[in-house]
């Protein structure tokens, strides 16, 4: 029963000092997923993966539904253990540098009729620090304050989360992470839901942690978001079909490789189009592609 | 009789006050426990628990051993199992709880069909007998209810956060599926304390009624398990009398009395939002 007590002198312990990351760059990997296989029941949802993400960058995730975007998410988060391979997060395996961690669930996951208020979502932050025994106390109410302060939600923290907006929902989890010193943060559809100049303030918000050295993985369906947002893309159908700068995004072979095959809205130009008949197609080479007029 | 008269004159009673005590501390652990379930959805699981430890009852009742061990082997055996067998066994939670707590309560009654003249006891158990409980039960009862009451003191935060969002507090590093473990073992532990006072087909509303009057009215947790211990406690008392006043059966006034409660609730919630249309 000893993980029971995660940090018994907890509370007060610091994240140790890091190298300033350059981002998108070849800082030290923050996450290092080598020959990863692994699935839910004997179902593989990802096969093979070899992935290297360097501290304080910002990543966004894509690929089809079902693809495995939100399994290689947990695997980095440590929910999910791979079948083979290695995962590596921090400098240690997920489950050693947990507080590390923050992960940040999809919308549709949560349970908005919860009667918790923002300030009591951000205070979860603090619980794994704290450990059973010890109450949140005058630091723990400081940084959860702190946290709500740096996105803009000091004013509704009193707030049940049921009534809030879908922006706002996204800030109160952010806050969590922040509340919690996290330096690894994980989000799970972050800007599904919500409209662009929301978007635009949850990015400004992720791409001003990850400036101050924090890793960010999000993974997402929205490739314009992607492309406008993040400094680094990982392309999952079951296998990495990508992995490197945003310019990726525009590389026709990419995203035939990653989607298979399936329509695509790309960026602010228009819609990608395969021909359905090579949807079993491995081979790639022979796809055709229509532009299918500019975005409405 | 004057209506003070009324309020005092059980009090003479030693059986009276037991069970006003006994009763009280049911409320309250209930309250605390059902907050917990209800925002998890374990109520069908808490009416499983309940029957599941009535053949630890009657194997306790053979072998003339002490009533709330038996209860108590028997509920938190089960509720393991069906933990252990949800995970192991890719079947829904429901299934299992299902197929596991009508084998239990079977076999508590084809123990109990061996006895010859069971029918009176059998009554008691099914329905509870609070007036029939005696010093030593107290005791019991009283030490359980500390016991649980001090596990969701030590685990509240993990509980509240592994509740409300299992991912996050996983990945966090908190112990989710021992959390899991260590509830459904409290919630066996309460079922435990509650048999004697409303009996087995009972204690369910014991444990969630109070806290779905919490779930209605209150938008945090802290007063939810507020309204909960208020209903929770106050609820077997007002039962008590109204049992004496009316003779009747004490565990089912009890019930009745936090049934009518969660009705003025709900009332209360549906003209409150009337009042208040769009938001």
């Amino acid at each position: 029963m000893a993980d029971l007590i995660p940090s018994v002198d907890g509370g007060h312990r610091e994240a140790p000092a890091r190298p300033a990351a350059t981002p998108g760059g070849s800082g030290a990997p923050a996450i290092e997923l080598r020959g990863v296989t692994a699935g839910y029941d004997d179902r593989a949802a990802v096969e093979s993966v070899d992935l290297s993400i360097p501290a304080g960058s910002l990543v966004a995730i894509f690929g089809p539904n079902g693809g495995g975007k939100t399994t290689l998410l947990k695997l980095i988060a440590g929910l999910l253990q791979p079948w083979s391979g290695t995962v590596r997060v921090l400098g240690g395996a997920p489950s050693q540098i947990a507080h590390r961690i923050a992960y940040v669930p999809q919308a549709e996951l949560v349970d908005w009729g919860f009667p918790v208020s923002v300030w009591d979502v951000a205070m979860m932050g603090r619980f794994a620090r704290l450990g059973p025994l010890h109450q949140p106390g005058a630091a723990d109410r400081a940084a959860v304050s702190a946290a709500l302060d740096r996105v803009g939600m000091l004013g509704v923290a009193t707030t049940q989360i049921g009534r809030l907006s879908g922006g706002q929902r996204r800030r109160a989890f952010l806050a969590r992470a922040i509340a919690a010193e996290a330096e690894l943060y994980l989000l799970d559809e972050p800007v599904t839901g919500v409209d662009v100049p929301t978007q635009e303030d949850l990015m400004d918000l992720l791409a001003a942690e990850s400036a101050k050295g924090r890793t960010v993985v999000a993974t997402t369906h929205d490739l314009a978001a992607a492309s406008r947002h993040f400094d680094r893309v990982v392309g999952v159908n079951r296998r990495i079909h990508a992995d490197g700068p945003v310019s990726l995004l525009s590389d026709p072979e990419v995203l035939s490789s990653t989607y298979g095959g399936h329509l695509l809205v790309i960026g602010e130009r228009g819609v990608l189009l395969d021909d359905a008949h090579h949807h079993d197609s491995e081979s790639g080479s022979e796809r055709h592609y229509h532009d299918a007029g500019r975005k409405a | 009789m004057t209506p003070f008269d009324a309020l005092l004159q059980p009090l003479n009673y030693a059986f009276f006050l037991r069970a006003l005590a006994a009763s009280t501390v049911v409320g309250l652990v209930c309250a605390v426990v059902g907050s917990y379930m209800v925002l998890r959805g374990l109520a069908f699981m808490g009416d499983a628990l309940s029957h599941s430890a009535f053949p630890g009852v009657v194997a306790a009742y053979l072998l003339k051993g002490p009533f709330y061990l038996g209860a108590a082997i028997a509920a938190v055996g089960t509720a393991l199992a069906i933990g252990w067998v949800t995970r192991r066994g890719r079947l829904r939670s429901d299934t299992t709880i299902g197929v596991l707590f009508a084998g239990m309560f079977a076999l508590g009654v084809f123990l109990f069909s061996r006895i010859p003249n069971y029918v009176g006891d059998l009554f008691g158990f099914l329905f509870g007998e609070i007036l029939g409980i005696g010093n030593a039960d107290l005791l019991a009862l009283t030490a359980l209810a500390v016991i649980v009451l001090a596990v969701v003191a030590v685990f509240w935060k993990e509980l509240l956060y592994s509740t409300f969002d299992p991912l996050g507090a996983a990945a966090a590093g908190l112990p989710v599926a021992r959390l899991d473990y260590v509830l459904l073992a409290v919630i066996a532990l309460t079922i435990v304390v509650s048999l004697q006072a409303v009996g087995i087909i009972l204690v369910v509303a014991m444990l969630v009624t109070p806290a779905a009057i919490g779930q209605l009215l209150a938008t945090s947790f802290g007063r939810l398990v507020a309204i909960a211990i208020a209903v929770g406690v106050i609820s077997p008392i007002v039962g008590l009398y109204l049992s004496y006043w009316l003779d009747a059966a004490t565990g089912a006034t009890i019930v009745l009395v936090e049934t009518a409660f969660f009705v003025l609730a709900l009332a209360f919630v549906s003209i409150r939002r009337r009042a208040q249309p769009a938001r």
